[in-house]
């Protein structure tokens, strides 16, 4: 993905290269340290350890009821840790909820749960933000608006901005909820099985946002099932087993068999175990 | 890279598929307007008395109540609700604006028509209150609200003339029907109209051209202002032939211009504000609407009191048009007519879906039904079935609409 240097939209583009890679002495953007939560006696974290790097994309895997739900749930402040502690940018911070967490850039795209398909693809960019001209929606500076987020963006699928978002496809929809977020100014945006239920070419269009993300120095944080997804897009990886979470570093540490290992049981010969605290 | 397209399901057959695919975009206007054109020939065939100008003059009274009544009944539908109270409470608010204009209490009519408004706001306040805060459904709410309100009207209506009913004494009162702006008065609105609408298709296009955005082609542009005008002109010669018998009567009636406003004000309102697109919002996904930070529970009751006032205005003219309402003459059955209307005009029972245009329409084409079955002598049961048929087709059309929609997923 080629970066162009004379970007006009408003956001930064990718940050300077020390700020995105491993084991420097930069904060993370997102740390979280020692969280646990418990549902009464079901401990369904413990314990986790985890750093999220901006401009990069993390993928958070693990088997069903490893926990990671419960995780970006905590993250996107829809659910309190009982305990531990999250720095953002170093900072501690107790987002309590959806709102806390928008409000400090975290994003949690929900492709069906976000959208209203009865209103236009610009409609919902600007859901709850609009731009009034004198008590008047100003349609056109809305419009304008739009195109440059997404062709800042490169999503290039949709015909017409002023589509109803009910007549898109999967990967559209997906597109346009992220676009949203980056639009909102996010920092970290937050993808839950961003590719299931997506063909082949949707697929491949949603990964590449992915990375136009990371490359615009967001921190993307996107669980998915989907080993070849995982290794086509991810920078890090992080593996939960059982409400633990049991491994994480660069992809580079990784490979699909030792990934598979890891979910299944928690441990793998070939990748040493729980690297606590890679920034650190 | 690489472009996916909705068009990635390969069409099986292109007839259904194109069909699918009107359906999907919104179809908007163009079948209740089909409709109503279809039935307009129809009537003007069996009946050479149908476009006359006494009976335009008469048709367009006739649909004020249903127009207003269906309008009102939109702000309830765009946001997935219902109001069932709204035909009793207009009723209601005719009710009490002919009591306190009457002779008996002699207020001055402004007083009585705020009164009788208020009325059914608070009406349909305690209903939007009911369903939001106990999150009841509307349907239930208003379903006991009318029969609430069905009886104090009705004890009202014989508490006060001993069973013989209210009747419309106030001049302006009568005249929300009856009286006509003069024929200079009427083509000034009629110009006033036509200019009005087509400076603002032409000020979007001219706006968003300079934006470089693409707008409307100049000759969806053209030929929308023609109709415009076309429509407006036969419509300002109807209404200044002399259409009376003994004295002579011309001008547009009064109601037409007072509907006209209210629903350009309406159209504003959810097209070009926040407030709208929140309607639009909650009625599409109540839960995107709510996490982008809309107060949903504020809306809905909004939704409510709108209706609420614009069932009041329908009760004004109700019994401006009946000269008087009786407990003998009221209609249980017009709060059916009231969802017919909009939903005969577009809007869907399903939420989100629907402008009020398409409201003024649905209201024009059960009023139309009426008129024309009266005039080929087959009034009463052949307006029932007939107008069933024409709310079941529109109901066919909507969930088709919805269901492609879905389909294109």
């Amino acid at each position: 993905m080629t970066e162009t240097s004379s970007s006009t939209s408003d956001y930064p583009a990718k940050p300077p290269v020390e700020n995105s890679g491993g084991g420097g002495s930069l904060v993370p953007l997102l740390a979280l340290r020692g969280i646990s939560k418990n549902f009464g006696p079901v401990q369904a974290l413990q314990r986790v350890d985890l750093d999220i790097p901006a401009g990069q994309v993390t993928a958070l895997v693990g088997d069903n009821g490893a926990g990671k739900s419960t995780l970006i749930k905590a993250i996107a402040g829809i659910y309190a840790p009982s305990s531990g502690t999250m720095l953002w940018n170093g900072h501690e911070v107790h987002p309590h909820t959806p709102r806390d967490a928008a409000d400090l850039g975290i994003a949690t795209v929900y492709q069906d749960l976000a959208l209203c398909d009865n209103i236009d693809i610009v409609g919902n960019m600007f859901l709850g933000l609009e731009s009034t001209n004198t008590g008047i929606l100003d349609e056109i500076a809305m419009e304008l608006k739009t195109v440059q987020t997404l062709k800042d963006l490169q999503v290039s699928t949709v015909k017409s901005v002023r589509q109803l978002v009910g007549s898109l496809s999967g990967g559209q929809r997906q597109s346009i909820a992220v676009a949203r977020a980056v639009m909102r100014d996010a920092k970290l945006v937050i993808m839950d099985e961003p590719t299931a239920a997506l063909g082949v070419t949707q697929t491949a269009n949603v990964l590449s946002l992915i990375k136009t993300l990371s490359s615009r120095g967001i921190a993307v944080l996107v669980i998915s099932h989907n080993l070849n997804d995982v290794f086509s897009v991810a920078d890090r990886i992080a593996v939960m087993y059982l409400g633990n979470l049991v491994s994480n570093g660069p992809i580079s540490k990784y490979d699909p068999s030792s990934t598979v290992e890891l979910i299944t049981t928690g441990a793998s010969e070939r990748v040493e175990p729980h690297p606590l605290h890679t920034f650190a | 890279m690489t472009t996916d397209t909705i068009s990635d399901v390969p069409a099986k057959a292109p007839l259904l598929d194109s069909l699918r695919k009107l359906l999907r975009q919104d179809s908007g206007l163009v079948p209740v307007l089909a409709a109503l054109v279809l039935l307009v020939i129809y009537f003007e065939i069996r009946s050479s008395v149908f476009l006359q100008a006494a009976n335009i003059a008469n048709l367009f009274t006739q649909a004020a109540v249903y127009v207003l009544l269906a309008m009102a009944e939109t702000w309830l539908l765009l946001l997935g609700e219902i109001d069932l109270s709204l035909g009793w409470a207009s009723t209601g608010a005719g009710m009490l604006a002919g009591i306190y204009t009457n002779v008996q209490y002699g207020w001055p009519w402004p007083l009585a028509f705020i009164l009788g408004l208020l009325a059914a706001v608070l009406v349909a306040l305690v209903s939007g209150f009911l369903t939001v805060k106990f999150r009841v459904a509307s349907f239930i709410v208003t379903l006991g609200m009318q029969l609430v309100i069905q009886g104090l009207v009705i004890y009202e209506l014989d508490k006060v003339f001993q069973g013989g009913g209210v009747p419309v004494q106030d001049a302006v009162l009568r005249n929300l029907i009856a009286g006509d702006l003069t024929p200079v008065w009427s083509w000034v609105f009629v110009v006033a109209v036509i200019v009005g609408l087509s400076a603002i298709t032409v000020w979007k296009g001219i706006r968003r051209r300079s934006a470089g955005l693409e707008s409307v082609a100049f000759w969806k542009v053209a030929l929308r202002i023609a109709v415009i005008a076309l429509v407006g002109v036969f419509l300002g010669f109807i209404f200044s032939v002399n259409r009376g018998s003994f004295v002579p009567v011309s001008g547009i009636p009064f109601a037409v211009p007072i509907v006209f406003l209210l629903v350009g004000f309406y159209s504003f309102l959810l097209g070009r504000t926040k407030f709208g697109r929140y309607m639009y919002a909650i009625g599409g996904n109540a839960e995107a609407a709510r996490r982008a930070g809309v107060p949903v529970d504020r809306y809905r009751i909004y939704a409510f009191m709108l209706g609420g006032l614009t069932a009041g205005i329908a009760g004004l003219m109700l019994i401006s048009q009946l000269g008087g309402i009786a407990s003998s003459s009221t209609d249980p059955s017009i709060v059916l007519y009231a969802v017919a209307g909009a939903v005969i005009g577009g809007v869907s029972l399903f939420g989100g879906r629907g402008r009020m245009v398409g409201a003024v329409l649905g209201g024009v084409i059960l009023a139309v039904i009426k008129n024309g079955l009266t005039l080929i002598q087959l009034s009463g049961p052949a307006q029932y079935i007939v107008t069933g048929v024409v709310l079941i087709a529109a109901v066919l059309v909507d969930v088709l609409g919805r269901r492609s929609q879905q389909l294109a997923k």
